[in-house]
């Protein structure tokens, strides 16, 4: 990534010292930023969480390394007789209706979210990213056709679709992503367009032109690195909307039968009638959910700042 | 590029994108699962009523006779019958949008509101505490999806508290005759419209209030704020009469996109409390494959979103005279 900020003087050589100070440079912009380190913090958490949710078994050669996962009981194990039974020493967080344990469908469930935040950001920006730069570097007709698809896709209202994507295509962890990407990349391909047009007119472009290089070096080796900040920061923004939609989704009873999602233990709340009574099983979820998204926003404007200087945010 | 070519050319692609957006339907429901025809046909029938139903249908013709057939269905607002409620699903659904309607105007106004207020105290004073928690308070407000907030205030309100009824539209159950006033006007409706509306405001807060806060920033920063306040006018009179009223532009733009947006969320939202709204209606129609229906939901809703969209396009160029069409 050093090639982020190119300027004249780092173009040929990166030591690994330069490589390791580039990267403390990335990080140099959450000093003195408290709420982007809470953000940091708390996505490093749950990040280790979903990592060691259940125990790991890893044959190497010789040698079995087991680790214990952090869930203390299997998500879909029923403890006979424990049914809706409020937070003790057994279930900290108590169980549910079929007495299964709360914190542990919490610390797997952290998993999905984990899983659908990144395939569906990481993919919604990948497609956002190369319309836009496309769009923009080619202009003319293919922008148009590009433009005119991106505002048709905008026209689309993002639950209803997804809820009918998904109940054509089945209810699965994959085509929950589908149905967010297929509606996320628009924002990113956007804003992406306006910063590659205003990159297009500048000299280094026209320099590059000049010496003869193609259009594919020109935009993804000359324009790329120069939107990239920004493509992050929408990234970051792309994390918390698939986040948020795969939880509404789940909460109405269209998420992954297979998948426990921390949406689906507020559906499945609703659906045992036992939200009066069952604070322990319905707060846990969605405080995580809000948590998480909260996390990944704190990151989001501290990026901006770095993107977007003039935002005035202090 | 004047003015009128930009309003022709935003009208000819409203026209294309709802193009688009008849066809994607067209597309999406003829993929839903089982067999084609299946879904349009009730268990129980004979296959004689079955081959009839199919013909009434336009089900044994081409594709694209269905096509142009489905075309001036819609744009004659006609659904055909749901599967469930055995009526019309124009009839049904006018209701259901009305509600909805009633439901999401009131969030959004609140939305609007308060965002506006508390943006632009925010952008006032700047760098104080209250910016400061202002911006965190929003930013855990944009945090947390409806069906949450819903959650939350269900229970503190409604289980806890018991200062309000938990769920549907009125108490009495059914719907009601009689005009827009008797329906919407009433105390007990007005109960029941509380929490939902509160939920709705709570999700929609966190654009205005950000938006309105930057560009306030922006506005309080040009050399005519300094004039005002040199010339001795009281605070409040630049605060509200020069700098507030100049940071308002943007957020017209936005306003008319978040109504779109808005109608997705409507789906959770009505979920949460049982309003009877059109939300709602479209997740049981899915789960009750009652396609016209779901159809006709989602038909509306994309177009309340396409036809804000432009809206919110062409008020931008009215409102600022300074926005380059291009």
């Amino acid at each position: 990534m050093s090639t982020e900020q190119p300027s004249p003087t780092d173009s040929t050589t990166t030591s690994s010292g330069e490589r390791l100070a580039s990267l403390r440079q990335r990080f140099e912009v959450f000093e003195g930023d408290r709420l982007g380190q809470i953000g940091l913090a708390i996505l490093a958490l749950f990040i280790f969480i979903g990592i060691f949710a259940r125990p790991y078994t890893i044959e190497f050669l010789d040698f079995t390394v087991s680790t214990p996962g952090l869930a203390p009981y299997d998500p879909g194990e029923r403890a006979v007789g424990d049914r809706l039974e409020s937070p003790s020493a057994a279930h900290p967080l108590g169980t549910t209706d079929m007495g299964r344990d709360v914190l542990s469908q919490l610390i797997a469930g952290t998993r999905v979210t984990l899983i659908v935040g990144s395939l569906a950001a990481f993919m919604a920006v990948f497609i956002g990213t190369n319309v836009g730069l496309i769009s923009a570097y080619f202009g003319g007709w293919v922008d148009d056709v590009l433009m005119r698809i991106t505002d048709i896709v905008y026209g689309v209202p993002f639950l209803p679709f997804a809820i009918v994507l998904v109940a054509i295509l089945g209810s699965s962890i994959v085509n929950i992503i589908v149905a967010i990407v297929l509606i996320l990349w628009r924002s990113t391909a956007r804003v992406i367009r306006a910063q590659v047009l205003s990159h297009k007119q500048r000299p280094y472009v026209e320099s590059a032109q000049a010496i003869g290089a193609g259009h594919v070096r020109i935009m993804y080796r000359h324009i790329l690195p120069n939107v990239l900040p920004l493509t992050f920061l929408y990234a970051a923004f792309a994390v918390a909307w698939a986040v948020i939609a795969e939880a509404s989704l789940s909460f109405l009873g269209f998420g992954d039968p297979n998948m426990l999602s921390w949406g689906e233990m507020i559906y499945n709340v609703y659906t045992a009638n036992a939200i009066r009574e069952a604070w322990w099983w319905v707060f846990p979820p969605g405080i995580c959910i809000m948590l998480f998204v909260m996390s990944v926003f704190f990151i989001g404007r501290t990026l901006e700042k770095e993107v977007n200087p003039e935002l005035n945010h202090q | 590029m004047g003015l009128r070519a930009y309003v022709v050319r935003r009208c000819l692609q409203l026209v294309v994108t709802f193009w688009a957006f008849f066809t994607l339907l067209f597309v999406l429901f003829r993929m839903m699962p089982g067999d084609p025809t299946s879904m349009f046909i009730m268990d129980g029938m004979t296959p004689e009523q079955r081959e009839q139903r199919i013909a009434e249908l336009g089900l044994n013709e081409p594709l694209h006779v269905q096509y142009i057939e489905y075309v001036r269905q819609l744009l004659t607002g006609d659904f055909g019958q749901s599967f469930i409620y055995n009526d019309p699903v124009t009839s049904i659904i006018a209701v259901r949008f009305m509600n909805t309607i009633v439901l999401m105007a009131t969030a959004l106004i609140f939305a609007y509101i308060i965002g506006i207020t508390f943006g632009a105290l925010m952008g006032w004073w700047r760098d104080s505490r209250f910016e400061r928690g202002g911006i965190v308070v929003t930013l855990v407000a944009r945090s947390s999806p409806e069906f949450w907030v819903g959650i939350v205030l269900l229970s503190v309100f409604v289980f806890w508290l018991g200062w309000f009824p938990s769920s549907g539209m009125r108490t009495t159950g059914g719907e009601l005759g009689g005009g827009f006033v008797a329906r919407y006007g009433s105390l007990d409706f007005l109960r029941h419209l509380f929490l939902p509306a509160l939920t709705g405001a709570i999700a929609y807060l966190a654009t205005p209030t950000l938006l309105m806060r930057s560009t306030m920033l922006d506005v309080l920063n040009a050399d005519f704020i300094e004039i005002k306040k040199a010339e001795g006018l009281p605070e409040r009179t630049v605060l509200y009469k020069h700098a507030a009223r100049n940071s308002i532009l943007p957020i017209v733009t936005v306003a008319a996109i978040a109504t779109g947006t808005a109608m997705g969320g409507s789906v959770v939202i009505e979920t949460v409390f049982n309003w009877p709204g059109m939300g709602r209606e479209m997740v049981s129609a899915v789960n009750n494959n009652d396609y016209p229906l779901a159809m006709a939901a989602f038909f509306l809703m994309g177009s309340v979103v396409i036809i804000m969209n432009f809206v919110a396009d062409l008020a931008y160029v009215y409102l600022d005279p300074r926005v380059e069409y291009e």
